[in-house]
């Protein structure tokens, strides 16, 4: 059964839905993302051979997950950059909170980091008198206000110029009020390289890691990730364990897909390749780089064949982009770290389909999604797969929670339905009365009410096609 | 697949959507079929295609009556279904449904033999219309299922270019989905209804007397909101359509 006190999308997604502000902010900005990518994939069958490669290096990558890890610690240990690993996200933050220690370190600056959001390593750290600044513009923009991101490239991207106007100046010290773009984003600029220069840390993110090389490769726009790696004397690295993948040859066409299906660049203002602390003869970069390798659940999925598919994702955003439901509530709707169709995949099994199950049904399975998704993650088979793991409280079941949405209301609905479909002359009697009786549907009460609410009462024809085609003549053999 | 060569015979499979709400848009595509020589074959037995119960995840109850299904088309025959999303549901999801099953190797021939009524009518029939009807103004909704399960994007328009009387005036939102999403639009009421009005509002703006869709469940859905908002667009199954237009009155 459902886990109580859990998060339920509906109620916040009608919130969104009344907030006409909030559905213009993402429309449009949706509106501009669909565009922008659809601008940069104008050959089919270079996007179909690009999707295909980048589809079967990352399903590759995840087929030999437990070696490739093996295979990219050593070479990163090779190349000075110390190794951690946590099962969970209490490990993982306890794990560079001892490294910030060790150090002495008490005022951090970071680049994104998803994986830095499933930890909540902003809050952990603060409660443990770690001052630590988002400098992505986006992630400082939200942080300032107390929120988490809404989309996993854009965090800012519910609000518009106007309210981060008025947020900087209620915020930011000395910080004249204006609506102007580029005087804003220097605004943040100056309070932000000051700040990279005081860190005694800097904490990122992973988008690439190397098997073969050790290498950590670092996707942004801003150079923020830049500054965040290599001005501080110390840096961590915080990765989930799918972001490995083989050899160096496979990041080319992975960083393709993921920039152009992400801002619809070509390639990013910034491609970092971190490959280790600074050397003997170097003038600058980090003393020391620590690797911390998340798990969190992904091993679960891992082991399961169909569902691993999940740990595909390169977390381009592109679904969300061109989602028909996320583009009308918004990613904090959806209350977990990762909004959207992959999301709807990814929260249900790392938290369990008891506590998230109502992420399921948040689709009306368009496919809209799986069309633009540049590693081809089935997500609509897979959303399929998690409705049949959350009704059905199988003890074998690879997923935590199963049965978890599971209601008898529902399982005998669907028996009822079973048992009216499969006999053709209860179903041919079901359509006989149906349309006989269409002007007593029951259209007031549920479920039809539903429908109903916004929409006239669906009539029922005066007779079946099964009876027409008997009348006309139609051959039945 | 098989039969991309004419056939003599085919199985019609109406789609319960269809035989409850649009029968007359189920007959209009069996005299398109027998105009062009063929004999249809209805299996009076046939129900529903099960993809309700699948999607929700309650796929016992969907084989139970997938396999009821799967048995009313004992000849070679391929089968025509007026409905992108059901025609998705038999042919790429059968095979995955009856995995393990006694019964995979009937499925799997009739999922090779399933083809959507548009894609057959073109690039199997490869029909030739002519345009009997008055000057209209006609909009086009893409479904889902079709345009992404089963590839069919360019047939239906191919159908609908060869009539000279209509003028077909293209959505802004053609391809995004209008909410209906079977259980969906129950189950998340409020996000389904923001979907089909923002498509309602599309289609009215074009000025266009007529939405025709090759799908019963987006028919039903859009139709219900453009009734119930007082706009007269009518929504028409395409079968119907092509057929009206043609007839010989």
């Amino acid at each position: 059964m459902s886990v109580e006190g859990s998060p339920a999308f509906r109620p916040e997604a009608v919130r969104a839905l009344c907030d006409s502000q909030l559905r213009a902010n993402f429309r449009r900005a949706m509106d501009g993302l669909v565009a922008k990518r659809a601008a940069v994939f104008t050959d089919p069958i270079e996007w179909r051979e690009l999707r295909a490669l980048g589809a079967s290096l990352r399903a590759g990558a995840i087929a030999r997950l437990p070696e490739l890890l093996e295979e990219l610690e050593r070479n990163c240990v090779g190349n000075g950059i110390r190794v951690h690993w946590a099962e969970t996200t209490q490990e993982a933050n306890a794990v560079v909170l001892a490294i910030l220690r060790e150090h002495g370190a008490s005022r951090v600056v970071k680049g994104k980091s998803m994986v830095s959001e499933e930890m909540h390593l902003n809050e952990f750290l603060e409660h443990h008198g770690v001052e630590s600044l988002e400098s992505d513009l986006g992630e400082y923009i939200i942080q300032l206000d107390g929120e988490t991101p809404s989309h996993i490239i854009m965090p800012a991207i519910h609000k518009n110029k106007g309210q981060i106007a008025r947020l900087f100046g209620q915020k930011i010290r000395d910080a004249r009020y204006t609506e102007d773009v580029d005087e804003l984003t220097a605004i943040a600029r100056r309070v932000l390289r000051r700040k990279f220069f005081e860190a005694d840390a800097g904490i990122s993110g992973v988008n690439f890691a190397v098997a073969q090389t050790g290498t950590l490769c670092l996707v942004e726009n801003e150079g923020n990730g830049r500054m965040s790696t290599h001005v501080p004397p110390l840096h961590i690295a915080l990765m989930g364990i799918e972001k490995v993948v083989e050899r160096l040859e496979d990041v080319p066409p992975l960083y393709s897909l993921l920039t152009r299906s992400a801002t619809g660049q070509m390639i990013t203002t910034y491609f970092n390749m971190i490959t280790g602390p600074r050397g003997p003869e170097e003038k600058d970069g980090p003393l020391e780089v620590h690797l911390v390798i998340l798990d969190n659940e992904r091993s679960r999925i891992y082991a399961d064949v169909e569902l691993a598919a999940t740990l595909r994702c390169i977390r381009c955003g592109a679904c969300m982009n061109h989602c028909p439901v996320y583009s009308r509530v918004g990613g904090h709707a959806y209350q977990a770290v990762y909004p959207g169709p992959i999301g709807k995949i990814l929260t249900p099994q790392t938290e369990g389909l008891d506590r998230r199950h109502d992420l399921l049904h948040a689709s009306s399975l368009c496919g809209a999604c799986v069309e633009v998704c540049p590693v081809e993650i089935p997500i609509t088979e897979l959303l399929i797969r998690l409705r049949k793991e959350a009704t059905h409280a199988d003890p074998r079941s690879p997923v935590r929670g199963a049965g978890g949405g599971r209601r008898r209301l529902e399982d005998l609905a669907w028996r009822l339905w079973a048992t009216a479909h499969r006999n053709s002359r209860l179903y041919r009697l079901a359509g006989l009365a149906a349309t006989r009786l269409r002007h007593f549907l029951p259209a007031r009460l549920p479920p039809l009410s539903a429908w109903t609410s916004t929409r006239a009462t669906p009539r029922p024809a005066p007779r079946t096609l099964h009876e027409l085609a008997r009348e006309k003549g139609v051959p039945d053999a | 697949m098989a039969g991309r060569e004419r056939p003599e015979a085919v199985y019609y499979y109406g789609t319960c959507l269809v035989d409850l709400f649009y029968p007359e848009a189920g007959l209009c595509g069996i005299r398109l079929l027998e105009r062009e020589g063929l004999r249809v074959i209805f299996p009076q037995a046939q129900t529903c295609c099960a993809q309700p119960a699948f999607n929700c995840g309650y796929h016992d109850e969907a084989r139970e009556v997938a396999r009821v299904q799967i048995a009313l088309f004992p000849e070679s025959h391929p089968i025509v279904v007026p409905s992108g999303s059901c025609a998705a549901m038999m042919k790429r999801h059968y095979p995955a449904l009856f995995e393990g099953d006694p019964d995979l190797r009937r499925a799997q021939a009739v999922a090779d033999r399933v083809v959507e009524l548009t894609d057959f009518l073109v690039t199997v029939l490869r029909v030739r219309l002519t345009d009997l009807g008055d000057q209209a103004r006609v909009t086009w909704h893409a479904s889902c299922h079709a345009l992404r399960d089963m590839g069919i994007d360019e047939q239906p328009k191919r159908l609908l270019a060869q009539l000279n009387n209509i003028k077909l005036v293209p959505l802004d939102r053609e391809r995004e989905c209008c909410g209906f999403g079977g259980t969906f639009a129950v189950r998340e009421p409020e996000i389904s209804a923001a979907m089909v009005e923002d498509k309602a509002a599309d289609i009215a703006s074009t000025g266009a007397a007529t939405l025709v869709s090759a799908d019963a469940g987006c028919l039903l859905n859009i139709g219900g909101r453009l009734e119930a908002r007082g706009d007269t667009v009518r929504p028409m199954h395409i079968a119907e359509f092509l057929w009206e237009r043609t007839r010989e009155r």
